[in-house]
């Protein structure tokens, strides 16, 4: 199974990459057929003919929530008279679990650097930053070292190609925290703010950054970009085993499992042939508990949903998100209070503060599980969590922070409510009392 | 380590370096996150002086340089040991026992999350996913990633950092 040799035809995103995991510079990505989609749509199409093929294509983001990449920029103010726009590439990936987007960058910076200049001419931008996380020292030496190539070798720059483009390219490097990772936060960030979201509407596509109309894309949605352009639609659809999305996705698998990693996949794979076949299994002695399908925002799945084709509807009819692809195994031996507690500490630590219920909420929020963790917990606590995850859910509070970080736990609960209900302290309720008329939790939850 | 705010400057070289990443932006407010990087990387941290003088190059109000400083978790505003060890506390080191190595390195440098050395030597602070969750656990020291580490790697590696 996992003997496949990539080609072009079969792994787009993929099939450049060096035995020796070297970066591809931009020699070696020349060769292997680098910039010629960007050389065809400077000279044969024209700025919406490659908006249109987007749209037609039926790519979708690849940060995590799905939206349709072609209909996203299809949205970007039309009105001319405002020369300037942005093209922004969140590189800010921070998701715990993933580690998609730093093998690209990392690997295959041209086909990124290629992608944003298709997309910049899709939507008229000249000019673009990536907005790179901090801690990826090596994808900033990388990512610097090809611009510099890119504007040598004559693709960004003015009058690119003869053809009367123009785009620069900036590379803008984070200072830390999650929260920038969301698009108008990220906005913010690039402007010398704090990360705090804002308020939609405005879009970005409207009003972004400095107030110009601005797209936002994820670094693997824009690599996507060039195969689309150079083979055409039809292809880029039949890539994918899926029904509901096209083309190939980065998936993983790390966790106790024997071979930790990620590959390129045609969407509707099954999680159970990423789990067996390519990340080799559990880990000696070890077996599956749960796992998560795309990142510690998303819900927790069971074994029998190993099955599943690997798409964004499949796993989204399961409950769960397929955010970032990139999964997570749990393994037998852990549990699930421990683990849950751990992602929401970082849920908490990673609140922006902004809005009450994400602020105080997720602290919440750990104090239970702490207390269930050390046996001690009180009689309501797992409902008192489940009215948190209700409390948190989509339109509480101002971004999707909230959110995503109940759905691990709401999930947990659902599966392993025993586990829960076990760190519930007996001695606790023989205790409760009345104490000078006032009543413990407790006591009024039995009346 | 200690620097004694009157006697403070930014150097030519940090000035120039600030001035510099002006053509990047739109305006100079969009700086500030770069500058407090660039003061910090000499120095390791950023001292009220540092802010009220990026705040003066950026035609800035202290307080929104402030408020930015205090913001982001890799900007520093108090001093850090020579060498910042950052750890992954995500869910994947999690399950593949960050815990340990956590603890070994307060136990073995005598000190706890946040804190630094009595030599100045360390600084131990936790770090979000650092996207190297297929080779976990994973710590950084200054702008160094190490893989699979468990504890008993940790004495030698640690001599690499004076
Ligand atoms: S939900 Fe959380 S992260 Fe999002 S704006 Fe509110 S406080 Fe900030
Ligand atoms: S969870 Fe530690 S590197 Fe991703």
């Amino acid at each position: 199974m996992n003997n496949i040799i990539p080609t072009e035809e079969t792994h787009p995103l993929t099939w450049r990459l060096r035995n020796d995991r070297e970066t591809v510079w931009i020699e070696e990505y020349c060769k292997k057929n680098g910039y010629f989609s960007l050389k065809k749509a400077l000279k044969t199409m024209c700025p919406e003919d490659v908006v249109h093929l987007i749209k037609e294509s039926g790519l979708k983001g690849r940060g995590g929530a799905g939206f349709s990449t072609g209909l996203k920029w299809s949205l970007m103010s039309k009105d001319n008279s405002s020369k300037i726009r942005y093209l922004l590439c969140n590189a800010d990936e921070m998701e715990p679990g993933t580690y998609k987007d730093r093998f690209l960058m990392e690997n295959i910076p041209h086909q990124l650097i290629e992608g944003m200049l298709l997309s910049a001419f899709a939507l008229n931008v000249s000019r673009g930053y990536i907005f790179l996380r901090g801690e990826y020292i090596k994808a900033e030496y990388i990512l610097k070292k090809s611009i510099q190539e890119a504007i040598n070798f004559g693709f960004i720059g003015s009058n690119i190609l003869n053809s009367g483009f123009n785009f620069e390219l900036f590379l803008h490097t984070g200072a830390g925290r999650y929260i920038c990772g969301e698009e108008t936060a990220l906005i913010n960030s690039l402007e010398g703010r704090r990360a705090n979201p804002r308020a939609k509407p405005p879009f970005p596509a409207v009003f972004g950054l400095w107030g110009k109309p601005t797209c936002v894309n994820n670094v693997e949605t824009l690599s996507n970009v060039p195969s689309i352009v150079l083979h055409g639609v039809n292809w880029y659809k039949k890539l994918s085993k899926s029904t509901d999305t096209t083309g190939t996705k980065l998936m993983g698998f790390s966790g106790k499992v024997n071979n930790p990693g990620v590959w390129e996949l045609p969407f509707g794979t099954t999680a159970r042939e990423i789990l067996e076949d390519y990340a080799r299994g559990m880990k000696s002695g070890l077996f599956l508990k749960s796992w998560q399908p795309g990142g510690a925002g998303t819900d927790f799945l069971i074994e029998k949903h190993l099955d599943l084709p690997m798409d964004f509807t499949s796993i989204a009819k399961a409950g769960s998100r397929l955010g970032t692809a990139i999964a997570m195994a749990v393994d037998n031996k852990t549990n699930m209070i421990s683990l849950v507690c751990n992602i929401e500490k970082f849920f908490s630590r990673e609140s922006c503060g902004l809005c009450t219920p994400c602020r105080e909420g997720l602290p919440w929020i750990v104090k239970i599980l702490e207390s269930l963790e050390k046996k001690e917990g009180h009689k309501n606590d797992v409902k008192n969590l489940e009215r948190l995850c209700l409390d948190l859910s989509p339109g509480k509070t101002f971004c999707a922070h909230a959110p995503g970080a109940v759905e691990p736990l709401q999930s947990a609960i659902k599966y392993f409510r025993l586990e829960f209900e076990a760190g519930i302290s007996i001695k606790k309720l023989k205790k409760c009392s009345n104490i000078l008329g006032i009543q413990s939790n407790e006591f009024t939850s039995k009346v | 380590m200690k620097e004694i705010s009157t006697t403070f400057t930014l150097t030519t070289f940090e000035i120039n370096e600030i001035e510099k990443q002006k053509k990047y932006y739109e305006n100079s407010r969009s700086v500030s996150i770069e500058a407090l990087k660039i003061v910090q990387k000499k120095r390791g941290w950023v001292c009220d002086q540092a802010i009220i003088e990026i705040a003066n190059i950026l035609n800035l109000n202290p307080s929104e340089v402030e408020s930015v400083a205090t913001f982001y978790s890799q900007i520093y505003r108090q001093p850090v040991g020579r060498n910042v060890i950052r750890y992954c506390d995500s869910v994947v080191c999690y399950l593949t026992g960050y815990e340990k190595i956590k603890k070994f390195l307060e136990d073995y440098l005598f000190i706890k999350i946040g804190n630094t050395t009595v030599d100045g030597r360390f600084t131990l602070l936790p770090v979000c996913c650092l996207g190297n969750c297929d080779k976990a656990p994973t710590i950084m020291i200054n702008e160094d990633l190490y893989s699979h580490l468990n504890p008993d790697l940790i004495p030698n590696l640690l001599e690499l950092y004076k």
